[in-house]
């Protein structure tokens, strides 16, 4: 019944704010600027209940005392970004083109190279074929399958109104709405993203993935994503296509929160690929996501993969909160900047429970002028008795024009606790180099050939298929760094 | 025509010249030894003949059957058949001797025009050829190089060069830091690959290496020339006899 005058109430709320907005509710576009008429905009669009319009307002509110906040400490540089110059709603549909014959042959080129079936390369191109319906046919299969299982995997904007009580009780649990700048726009904002829960005890039996969803329904740059794992289940969700995206400089603000209860695991892969920009430095995503799991019960687990090769500026650090006793966090990352592009990445462990362990292994590789940070926290609470920490940090440096930095922070406030904290700095030797192309490879195999070893135990923590596409984008994206 | 023809080659490292007019014809399935004391030019020679950076041809010609060798780039000379056995094999962290040798290989075949192995048949390959030369096959597990003693490196050198099967093999002080059983090993690996239609450049500072890889021909190299060529009595005679000749009469 509830939800029923929820319903109704933002079916009032649409009707209300419909007004102002005519033209562009025609052309499923929200006037520039960012205002409470527009988050009341969004949430019309969803469809949304009243109290996730409030949550949505509530956030905006407390964004606008943020205004000095927006966070400077992170070692990047870029112009001030002017939060009224932007479309908060646009239309999620992409230009329809008729065939791939109209699709830039650069673009087509990058996928043949990751080896992207030509029926995605059409999925992922926006091209209206027959093709894609089959497609959303067997992906609607899948879902069939786990729903039967009572896996719940759906566009959070959907589970607002199917899965209300799973909604209002944990979203924003572990990224609460006043957690940072980004993240409370975020909260403010969203247009769509992944809601899934594991029910106890089930072991997800194939991977989760954003891949098809996105392509059904083409999520914005806001896009905000939950993942419950009941008590001993188990899930593992691959997130972000390897298309890239051919945008101009723009936000991309997302929001991912993980929860872990009792004895259940959540691995968490992303393999990040914006436009990053020319070489120059023109253009690309900018990329502020914040990415948190709690380990809220015993024996739970949360691991995040992420290989970051895309965005002009990312700034990300998926974290673990560990809270339930002997719960383990861990976190690898490859993160590799070229040409203009920054990166300040890397991740915090929080122990909060007895026995917590965590491992960090990041690998930055940096090439062109690029800059590339790790940037960690380790947290030992008080009453985390013997708890562990292993970070491992190594920079690669391709050139002599790129920056690797380091800024590992460890705070222990239980004596019992163990921290370690190794890290080096290398660059590709020319010795290197010479050898691979004396055995016939060309400088940019010999490269990926290279790097890929420097990252090989991040790489191999992905899921197959993923780290067959991770393997070939890390020798794309380095791609004219040397020589 | 020879298989590899050097003319008259003169080539300088930072402005000194090192070779100063090198003349060599290695006709198929000959092997060639190039002796001399150290700081002679002989790993520079090598170097320039494989295409590394830092060294400037000042003069002369290197042709692979016909073909203007310095014209082309590391790769190119690589996948045109020349192989060079490092002095001081480089380690490769991270990446198996395995996968090393299989993007080797499908370089070369897709330079050829052949399709890429596949991973059976590849495996299969790597399997027969460390059978053949004695070596133990989970070395192709090992990251390239990397903890791999003196002989392991060089033992992994003559199996990269029985894989890309080339044209030309040069080995650049492949003996220096073996003991007398890796020596065998290594040199019966080499012998393995003599062939009709394939030669080799042996660079060594000892003629113990010739005990074991037995030349056609030797040259003394000294001073960035050539100061005299024989059989492979000739080695014999410098290990008797030292360098010291040549170099009174280079200076």
């Amino acid at each position: 019944m509830a939800v029923t005058r929820e319903t109704a109430a933002a079916v009032r709320d649409v009707e209300q704010y419909k007004y102002g907005f005519v033209t562009d509710i025609e052309s499923d576009m929200a006037p520039k600027g960012l205002n409470e008429d527009i988050v009341r905009f969004i949430s019309a669009k969803k469809n949304e209940p009243e109290w996730m319009l409030e949550w949505r307002l509530k956030a905006y509110r407390h964004w606008l005392t943020l205004a000095d906040e927006e966070p400077t400490w992170a070692k990047l540089h870029f112009p001030k970004i002017n939060y009224q110059d932007s479309y908060y709603y646009a239309a999620p549909k992409r230009e329809k083109l008729a065939s791939l014959d109209e699709v830039d042959p650069k673009l087509l080129e990058t996928y043949k190279k990751l080896g992207i079936p030509l029926l995605e390369q059409q999925m992922l191109a926006g091209v209206a074929v027959d093709a894609v319906f089959d497609s959303v046919s067997v992906a609607t299969t899948y879902k069939k399958k786990l729903e039967e299982m009572g896996v719940i995997f759906m566009p959070i904007s959907e589970a607002v109104h199917k899965h209300p009580e799973l909604v209002k009780k944990y979203l924003g649990s572990v990224v609460p709405y006043t957690d940072n700048f980004y993240a409370t726009l975020n909260c403010a904002v969203f247009t769509d993203g992944s809601f899934v829960y594991i029910p106890k005890g089930l072991r997800c039996p194939m991977e989760l993935s954003t891949y098809f969803r996105i392509n059904e329904k083409n999520t914005g740059q806001f896009e905000r994503t939950l993942i419950i794992a009941d008590a001993g289940s188990y899930v593992s969700y691959l997130e972000g296509c390897t298309a890239p995206q051919r945008d101009e400089n723009q936000l991309h603000a997302a929001v991912v929160e993980l929860i872990a209860l009792d004895d259940a695991e959540i691995k968490y892969s992303t393999v990040q690929n914006w436009y990053p920009g020319d070489a120059d430095g023109k253009g690309g995503i900018f990329n502020f996501v914040t990415k948190r799991g709690a380990c809220r019960g015993k024996n739970s687990k949360i691991m995040w993969t992420q290989v970051e090769t895309g965005s002009a500026i990312t700034w990300k650090y998926p974290s673990c909160i560990l809270q339930g006793d002997n719960s383990v966090g861990e976190f690898y990352s490859v993160a590799i900047t070229n040409n203009r592009q920054q990166a300040d990445t890397g991740t915090k462990m929080i122990h909060l429970g007895k026995g917590t362990r965590s491992k960090i292994v990041s690998k930055g590789i940096s090439a062109g002028y690029a800059d590339n940070t790790y940037r960690g926290l380790v947290r030992i609470g008080a009453k985390a008795d013997g708890a562990r920490n292993y970070t491992q940090c190594d920079s690669l440096l391709i050139g002599d024009k790129c920056g690797a930095h380091t800024v590992p922070y460890i705070e222990t406030r239980n004596p019992s606790a163990v921290t370690e904290h190794e890290a080096t700095t290398s660059k590709i030797s020319d010795d290197q180099l010479f050898y691979c192309m004396q055995r016939g490879m060309n400088q940019e195999e010999a490269v990926s050939l290279i790097v890929n070893g420097f990252c090989k135990e991040v790489l191999q923590t992905l899921p197959m298929e993923f780290a067959v596409e991770a393997q070939k984008l890390v020798g794309i994206s380095l791609e004219g760094s040397v020589g | 025509m020879a298989l590899l023809e050097i003319k008259n080659l003169h080539a300088s490292v930072a402005g000194k010249e090192i070779l100063k007019g090198i003349t060599l014809n290695l006709e198929p399935g000959e092997v060639h030894a190039i002796m001399g004391p150290n700081g002679t030019g002989k790993s520079t020679l090598s170097n320039v003949i494989a295409g590394r950076d830092g060294y400037e041809v000042t003069k002369g010609q290197v042709l692979l059957d016909g073909e203007d060798v310095l014209a082309m780039a590391a790769d190119e000379r690589a996948r045109a058949g020349i192989f060079l056995a490092f002095q001081y094999p480089v380690e490769i962290p991270g990446v198996t001797t395995s996968a090393f040798l299989k993007t080797a290989l499908n370089a070369k075949r897709r330079a050829e025009g052949k399709k890429e192995i596949d991973a059976m048949d590849f495996l299969k390959l790597v399997k027969a050829k460390t059978a053949v030369l004695g070596m133990p096959y989970d070395m192709i597990k090992r990251a390239l190089n990397v903890g791999f003693s003196g002989g392991e490196k060089k033992r992994a050198e003559v199996l990269q060069m029985t894989m890309l099967e080339p044209r030309v093999a040069i080995l650049d002080e492949t003996d220096s830091g073996l003991d007398i059983d890796a020596l065998k090993v290594v040199s019966d690996g080499v012998n393995s690959l003599r062939s009709p239609d394939r030669a080799f450049l042996v660079i060594t500072h000892y003629q113990r290496l010739l005990d074991y890889i037995v030349p056609d021909h030797v040259h003394v190299l000294a001073n960035g020339r050539v100061m005299a060529t024989g059989g492979k009595e000739l080695a014999l005679e410098l290990e008797a006899e030292g360098y010291a000749k040549y170099l009174e009469t280079a200076a």
